[in-house]
């Protein structure tokens, strides 16, 4: 056992000392030189975002325990028998079938992080994400609800609500009512502070005026949380978030979109007239809501991450098998060389996806900020969940054309993944600044 | 820290693996053969192993990841021009590996090696790319291909004589690849004849990585060429060993330090003691070894684009046109930071098949998609680096373009990236009971 800190010493004493800031060096020459020396260049800052932490017992993050697999092998059955079936009619409707809604309670699928004495089913991050994946496969707008509903409303309340608050609302959420995140406005999405919905404080209650556009669950929803600015002076720190009933007389759906994809999926835009909300209904401190909605969205992006890979694996899940009976010049489609280098090309790109969502679940679980793993980890598997739906319909031939088939579904349903909960471009500028930022580069 | 901590973070990370019996014993955990309409890539987990975020260290791998950077900056860095120019490994260098606990790294410490885990061994192989590809080319080869294979396969005559030579100053090579047979690696052609106490050898080697600097070879050559590549043995020969020679040096784009050698092998002797493993085993000992190999490929491609990432960055920061600093226009932060998102997700890879590879599962699959995906990255962030560094990134003296250069050879060695597809496409079929195989019954 020695024999690790002995060489580790070894090697130590025969390095430079060099000057560390963080976990990363620090440039050492001045900015002004134009060719900088070759010694030094090599000491410079280093990149590198793989994250050192004690404390982290690491392992194989695609490797699952006992429960992950228990759990996951019970969702996928329910998405089987309880989601499958109504995908298409749902689809073509636009509406989440009220059924499903009411089995995704009782499944204990709506509270899986909530603590149990509050009615949830008291998971991990982790598990919520295998919970997201596996429904995805059958259904990305069905998962896009369970996404939404717990891992950016119920994660918001769980850190944000007073003990009294989370037994009103964690209940409720836990057992039978959806819930709704409001912050994107029709003048304000990548740049979501810039929010023009006005909370006026009138003593007991305030009243909020504006409008909200792009709201996943509207539709559904008994729960909302509503961002809007108390103190419009301190620009984004007068954004606070509010807890609306959706019977609350001054909020009401003003128009629900008709999209291209996850149509069952509601997204709506909402009219705030004179809605008056409780002091008590206030989530977290006033002129706290931005600090809110960034680490919500955070967690958030690892959700999607997830749908985003479950909807790949369901596209893949419906192609490899009709590769392998489908059979042209006399062989299988799945036994030509160059198919099999497309899809065996697909799943490596899954396979990178996977890693990075499931890492960055389980950092997230172990307690270290993940806001580049978060980002990562959308922002690729959106990029790999999209080139992998385009291939399967492609390989289908006119199969996959079809609606019948289920196959074309996912590609309309991927197009969102570049979109919501921060843009590919949103996602790729936080990388750019962390990565600035952890070499010292940043203009700060 | 105190060393009791060390030593139960040391415990954890390499727990589950022994190699006391020669054989390495697996858990199978892989898949099923039951019908199953999903492409899935997980197994059971042992008792013994909690999946984790692969990508946080722990301390004792952080401490490894910090020395291993020193080492590779005071004594790799400043000789890396002339040993790419000259096309050759510094003899000083060789001797400080093996000075510092480099060069055995898996093996166990009483034969004088390090005592690490394999996960340790990826970290120590990305840290030394990060500076010199051509050196951790090197390290790897030796480390998981040679060590390794003596280390599933040698019985303990065997490691009592070599292991201690291989951790102290004999570099190690690893001979499969022919003039006819390179993909198709069974079709070797190299003979092994049968006499009384020894075998004799026959036949030529071609692409053969540290050869010049390499005191020991293992020889794949096949014993019963009436057997396919049932026949196939590995041999362990002696560089100073009558009627073997090496006529030829490449000289090559990339790597160029590292020795690629054709090997000649005219009525060479090897002494039955020397035969490694069973003989006919030999076919199996190349692909579990080249296995590992790949995943150790992966970690040399993930510190290549580090390290050149770790050059061009800083550059961004501080050349400036139209009065900007070109890190900060932001069409240029959106191709570095793709540039990261690539990186990162090889990086994943890589970390995940070592960790599931220390847990004891199979990871035949995990090895190739890591390694291919890997290469691509990494050739893909080398040419993006130099376009981004502009007239500076095309000179040798930034340094830059040398990791251009040395990435090329990741789509090819220890299994071409077309190999990597076609096992990969063969997994994914078993595991729906689509191959071939099954459905004949």
């Amino acid at each position: 056992m020695n024999q690790l800190l002995k060489t580790c010493r070894r090697l130590a004493n025969s390095g430079i000392i060099l000057d560390r800031y963080g976990n990363n060096f620090r440039l050492r020459t001045p900015f002004s030189s134009e060719k900088l020396l070759l010694p030094f260049r090599r000491t410079l800052a280093s990149v590198e975002s793989s994250t050192n932490v004690s404390n982290i017992q690491p392992g194989p993050c695609l490797l699952f325990s006992e429960d992950e697999n228990m759990l996951r092998d019970t969702v996928r059955k329910f998405s089987q028998s309880s989601i499958a079936p109504k995908v298409r009619e749902m689809d073509e409707k636009g509406e989440t079938d009220k059924e499903v809604i009411s089995q995704l309670f009782s499944n204990g699928l709506m509270g899986l992080e909530v603590p149990v004495e509050y009615g949830g089913s008291g998971l991990t991050f982790t598990q919520a994400c295998i919970v997201i994946e596996e429904i995805a496969r059958v259904d990305p707008a069905v998962a896009v609800l369970v996404d939404v509903h717990n891992t950016v409303v119920n994660t918001a309340v769980r850190k944000w609500a007073r003990p009294e608050q989370k037994k009103k609302w964690l209940t409720a959420l836990a057992t039978d009512t959806v819930g709704s995140f409001c912050l994107s406005e029709a003048s304000s999405g990548s740049d979501a502070f810039a929010l023009k919905t006005r909370a006026v404080d009138k003593g007991d209650h305030f009243v909020i005026n504006g409008g909200k556009l792009w709201i996943s669950n509207a539709m559904e929803a008994g729960l909302f949380i509503v961002f809007a600015n108390v103190n419009p002076e301190k620009g984004h720190k007068g954004i606070t978030a509010f807890v609306l009933d959706s019977k609350n007389p001054g909020l009401s759906i003003a128009k629900k979109e008709d999209k291209l994809g996850i149509r069952a999926s509601s997204t709506c835009e909402l009219v705030f007239q004179d809605a008056k909300v409780s002091k008590e209904d206030v989530l977290g401190e006033i002129g706290n809501g931005y600090k809110i909605a960034i680490e919500s969205l955070n967690e958030g992006r690892i959700g999607i991450g997830a749908q985003m890979i479950g909807l790949a694996q369901g596209a893949m899940d419906i192609i490899f098998p009709y590769l392998h009976e489908r059979k042209q010049f006399g062989s299988r489609i799945g036994d030509f060389q160059g198919v099999q280098f497309q899809y065996a090309q697909a799943r490596v790109e899954l396979e990178a996806a996977r890693a990075l969502v499931y890492n960055a679940a389980r950092m997230n679980d172990a307690g270290i900020s993940i806001r580049k793993e978060a980002a990562f980890a959308k922002y690729y598997s959106a990029q790999v969940a999209e080139r992998i739906a385009s291939k399967c319909i492609d390989l289908a031939g006119g199969m996959g054309f079809v609606k019948e088939f289920g196959l074309e579904k996912y590609y309309r349903d991927v197009k969102i993944g570049h979109i919501y909960e921060g843009t590919d471009n949103i996602q790729l500028q936080t990388i750019a600044k962390e990565m600035q930022r952890e070499s010292g580069f940043d203009k700060k | 820290m105190s060393l009791v901590r060390l030593t139960l973070h040391l415990s954890r990370t390499t727990f589950g693996r022994h190699f006391d019996t020669g054989r390495f014993t697996k858990t199978s955990g892989s898949l099923l053969n039951r019908p199953c309409r999903f492409i899935t890539s997980q197994a059971d987990v042992a008792d013994s192993w909690q999946p984790g975020p692969c990508l946080a260290f722990s301390e004792d791998e952080r401490l490894l990841k910090d020395s291993v950077s020193k080492f590779a900056q005071s004594s790799i860095a400043p000789k890396v021009r002339t040993m790419d120019e000259k096309g050759e490994m510094d003899p000083t260098l060789i001797e400080e590996l093996f000075a510092n606990g480099l060069m055995g790294l898996q093996v166990p410490v009483e034969y004088g090696g390090s005592g690490l885990s394999f996960t340790q061994t990826c970290i120590a192989v990305e840290e030394i790319s990060k500076v010199d590809p051509s050196v951790a080319a090197l390290v790897d080869v030796h480390n998981t291909l040679v060590n390794t294979s003596l280390l599933k396969w040698a019985n303990n005559y065997q490691k009592e004589k070599y292991f201690p030579m291989l951790c102290k100053d004999t570099v190690g090579s690893f001979c499969l690849s022919e003039a006819s047979s390179g993909s198709d690696a069974f079709a070797l052609k190299c003979r092994a004849v049968e006499k009384a106490d020894h075998f004799v050898l026959d036949g030529s080697k071609m692409w053969i990585s540290n050869s010049q600097e390499a005191g020991l070879f293992v020889v794949f050559a096949n014993a019963a060429p009436e057997k396919g590549y049932k026949g196939i043995t590995a041999f362990i020969v002696h560089r100073d060993t009558p009627g073997f020679s090496i006529p030829k040096i490449e000289d090559k784009l990339g790597i160029r330090s590292s020795s690629t050698c054709e090997l000649l092998l005219e009525g060479v002797k090897v002494p039955k003691e020397d035969v490694l493993g069973p003989v006919g085993s030999g076919y199996k000992i190349a692909i579990e070894s080249l296995n590992e190999g790949r995943i150790g490929i992966s970690a040399q491609m993930t510190g290549l684009a580090q390290g050149a990432l770790n050059i061009i960055f800083p550059y961004l920061h501080e050349r400036k046109q139209f009065g900007q600093r070109i890190g900060d226009f932001q069409g240029v932060q959106f191709q570095y930071a793709e540039a990261m998102v690539k990186l990162e997700a090889a990086r994943a890879l890589l970390y995940n098949a070592c960790r599931r590879n220390d847990a004891g599962f199979d990871i035949k699959k995990e090895a190739a998609i890591a390694k291919y995906f890997s290469a691509q990255a990494a050739e893909w962030i080398a040419s993006k680096s130099i376009d981004w560094a502009g007239g500076m990134g095309f000179v040798k003296e930034f340094g830059l373009e040398k990791y251009y250069r040395d990435t090329k050879i990741g789509h090819i060695y220890e299994g071409t990236d077309n190999m990597q597809l076609q096992t990969i496409a063969k997994e994914m079929q078993k595991e729906y009971g689509f191959d071939l195989k099954s459905r004949h019954g």
